[in-house]
């Protein structure tokens, strides 16, 4: 019962879409184009032949160099969330080389380095746009799995190329390395932007992070970043001794451990919830403070049960956050880089993605997959 | 508002009544030998005539029972009226699990002062003053710190709470009150004390939220769920402070009283599909006083991105949260219970300043039982009153 996350899914644009699907694929665009995609609920994803459109005044042609494998991928090939429109290219943890830019373009040039993420659309004149909040456009379109402004279906980075409007590409810092820091284009934004917005950045607070995969994993380092005292929450208690040497968290709490939890009640002021599934939101609500904020970013299947009482009795907030507008993606970038923050990933071939797939839907990742897509991905 | 212990899982029961009995031990005084072996009479030195509920049928009758002197710090004041929270019905009744019996209840007290302890500063014999809900704190911990008493661990409730010394609280259904002068605020001339007295809870609990989470702004849409004794004072403030109002209810007949007696702008019957579909994405925030279990997922869609649903009812059943649209429109979900004194006070100033006070029925002592009927039906428009000075007899 749940709605498309794609505002762009409108009833107008499919019916857009229906017309130009008279066209195939391959031919929609006058420019040949190649990536993996998946054809329908299984999720298993092949070699794809589909085209991309001529680089517009307004746009960037982007090789792709790599592409982050992100949860929300295999929720869409497997069609978990009801609105998968086949076949699908996946793929928005995009890092790449600008080869051609429109003549509008100013902040790019050829040879650049450069990113794309979750957004590749906008109307670019509504209140949320001019306050550089794509994300909560009304008409935002997602790079993969949604509807372009010129009707036509947006295809992921599972590919070679994409052309991109130039409000939605990000210029990649020096120093950030393309491939650890291709998943940055979601798990980053994802994190960094609920923590500026609820304002979960005053150093010295105590931050705790549930749930440690790709999010998780990269809200730990941005937490650190900020000076937070940084406790990860996991049901793994395997899981600890990574995430205090390697990422750096100060202490783990594992959930599934009564005496544990009731010794840290009321003892962090934030936290950021990445657990997806379907999970308990009263013990993590015990463990805030009063005024303390919980961002949930994870999306489970059903609803989740919210007790009130501690709400109510210790001034505390759930609040929800997705992705970022294109101007703080990009401050997000740049606070990385500077912070040498990447992610923690395991590079693969294009032809191992579903193996890939197979691991990250056991969490089997230390944090993100990342498609080595330049050497890897050859047209037959 | 009290610690609860209705489960919500076994385990969080557990901790819930740890909590409460570690409070009530770390309040030097959960005794169940010396002061307990004193009945309510025989404790202090000063009498006081109260009505209290002796056991779960919630039904008052007179008390004889006993103050401290006034202390160095206390005020004592004679008590004229006092409203009746919804609060105190669920708490004769023991519905949450946590009454101490015999329970004498009322925390929107207003009287004026007959006596002031030698430290004391701020008051003054025949001063009008008033006591809410609450009547101590540790005054040593960063939420005390913060003026934020009501979230401190160990505050003490004006009743069915434990004192410093050990002893019951008992509220304002009581012909005298001592209080800490921390704890007591002063009503300024122009307040009627009876219309007056429901803000000292239902006031500071809406006024506080509609600071904190920034739904004060002139100009702006906050919506108020439920028309009762907080919801009615929740449009009256929200309006005081430039802000479109829109009550939303599952009643249709309230609409008349929201909008010409109230100020509300605009009325949503909540049960109507059509009206809610209109109404969605145009509220920046919500104030919902409903305590009764109901839907969050209507209540979400009616505000607009970025929007805030802030709850001050406290249903005893967890609630479902749909969490696509928390995501998709960066919505949150808070709570949030009265207020510290200090921004008391500044309610009740803000309040003298706006001419705002709540719509009462004042009742004499004897007709509280049938109040409580009444209450629990919601058929008063929108608090009782008690009116103590005049009825309240030896």
């Amino acid at each position: 019962n749940i709605s498309p996350i794609s505002h762009s899914l409108t009833h107008s644009d499919k019916h857009k879409h229906r017309n130009k699907m008279a066209k195939s694929p391959e031919t929609e665009h006058p420019n040949k184009a190649f990536g993996w995609a998946a054809r329908d609920k299984s999720g298993l994803l092949s070699p794809f032949h589909f085209s991309r459109r001529d680089n517009g005044e307004n746009d960037v042609t982007v090789k792709i160099l790599y592409c982050g494998v992100c949860h929300t991928d295999l929720h869409t090939i497997k069609n978990d969330w009801g609105f998968t429109y086949y076949p699908v290219v996946p793929g928005h943890e995009i890092v790449g080389i600008a080869t051609k830019v429109g003549k509008n373009v100013t902040t790019f040039k050829e040879g650049d380095r450069v990113g794309v993420g979750v957004i590749t659309g906008s109307c670019q004149s509504c209140e949320s746009c001019d306050q550089d909040l794509e994300n909560y456009c009304p008409q935002m379109a997602f790079t993969y799995n949604a509807i372009g402004s010129d009707g036509t279906k947006n295809y992921g980075g599972y590919s070679e190329t994409i052309v991109v409007d130039q409000r939605f590409v990000l210029r990649f810092p020096e120093g950030l390395p393309s491939d650890s820091g291709a998943p940055l284009l979601c798990a980053g934004i994802t994190v960094y932007s609920p923590m500026k917005y609820y304002g979960m950045t005053e150093p010295g607070k105590h931050l705790g992070v549930a749930g440690l995969g790709g999010l998780g994993h990269v809200a730990v380092k941005i937490g650190k970043a900020f000076g937070l005292k940084v406790t990860v929450i996991s049901s793994s208690p395997s899981k600890e001794d990574e995430a205090i040497n390697r990422l750096g968290a100060d202490s783990f709490l594992v959930s599934s451990d009564p005496r544990n939890m009731k010794a840290a009640i009321g003892t962090m002021d934030y936290i950021i919830d990445t657990v997806s599934a379907v999970h308990a939101l009263f013990p993590l609500l015990s463990l805030l403070k009063v005024n303390g904020k919980l961002v949930t970013l994870g999306l489970p299947e059903k609803p989740l049960e919210l007790p009130i009482f501690p709400l109510v009795l210790g001034r505390k907030m759930v609040g929800g956050s997705d992705v970022g507008g294109m101007k703080e993606t990009q401050e997000m970038l740049d606070f990385c880089a500077k912070h040498n923050i990447t992610a923690d990933i395991e590079l693969i071939k294009m032809d191992e993605i579903n193996s890939a797939m197979e691991r990250l839907a056991k969490s089997d990742v230390r944090y993100r997959f990342v498609i080595d897509v330049a050497n890897s991905l050859s047209p037959p | 508002m009290a610690w609860t212990t209705s489960s919500i899982t076994s385990a969080s029961a557990i901790v819930l009544f740890l909590h409460y009995i570690t409070l009530s031990l770390s309040q030097g005084g959960f005794s169940f030998t010396s002061p307990m072996a004193k009945s309510p009479e025989e404790q202090h030195p000063v009498n006081v005539v109260g009505w209290a509920a002796e056991d779960s049928s919630g039904v008052l009758a007179p008390i004889n029972i006993s103050r401290r002197a006034t202390g160095e710090k206390d005020v004592t004041f004679k008590v004229l009226y006092c409203g009746i929270c919804h609060t105190d019905l669920h708490q004769i009744k023991n519905d949450w699990g946590n009454t101490i019996y015999p329970v004498i209840p009322g925390h929107e007290i207003a009287g004026v002062v007959t006596e002031v302890g030698g430290k004391v500063l701020k008051f003054k014999v025949g001063d009008r003053v008033g006591v809410g809900c609450l009547v101590g704190s540790c005054h040593s911990c960063e939420n005390c710190a913060n003026d934020l008493e009501n979230y401190c661990p160990k505050m003490i409730l004006t009743y069915n709470g434990i004192y410093h010394d050990g002893t019951p609280t008992y509220g304002g259904y009581s012909n005298i009150m001592v209080c800490d002068e921390s704890f007591v605020i002063s009503i300024p001339e122009n307040l009627p004390l009876d219309a007056c007295a429901p803000l000292l809870c239902a006031g500071i609990t809406t006024y506080s939220p509609l600071r904190y989470f920034g739904l004060d702004k002139p100009g702006m849409h906050v919506g108020v769920v439920g028309l009762g004794g907080l919801g009615h004072v929740a449009v009256k403030l929200a309006k005081a402070f430039g802000v479109k109002v829109t009550v939303i209810s599952t009643s249709p007949d309230k609409k008349i009283e929201a909008i010409d007696r109230l100020g509300a702008d605009s009325f949503l019957v909540s049960r109507d599909p059509d009206q809610m579909q209109a109404a969605m994405g145009t509220m920046d925030g919500i104030i919902d006083t409903v305590s009764a279990t109901h839907p969050l997922l209507p209540l979400i869609g009616l505000l607009k991105s970025h929007g805030k649903l802030v709850m001050v009812g406290a249903p005893e059943k967890p609630l479902e949260l749909p969490v696509l649209p928390l995501l998709t429109e960066r919505k949150l979900v808070a709570g949030s219970v009265i207020g510290g004194i200090k921004e008391t006070q500044e309610m009740i100033n803000f309040a003298a300043k706006h001419n705002i006070t709540a719509d009462i029925e004042l009742i004499p002592m004897d007709y509280v039982n049938t109040a409580m009927e009444r209450l629990a039906k919601t058929d008063v428009r929108y608090r009782f009153v008690i009116d103590i000075g005049n009825t309240l007899k030896n």
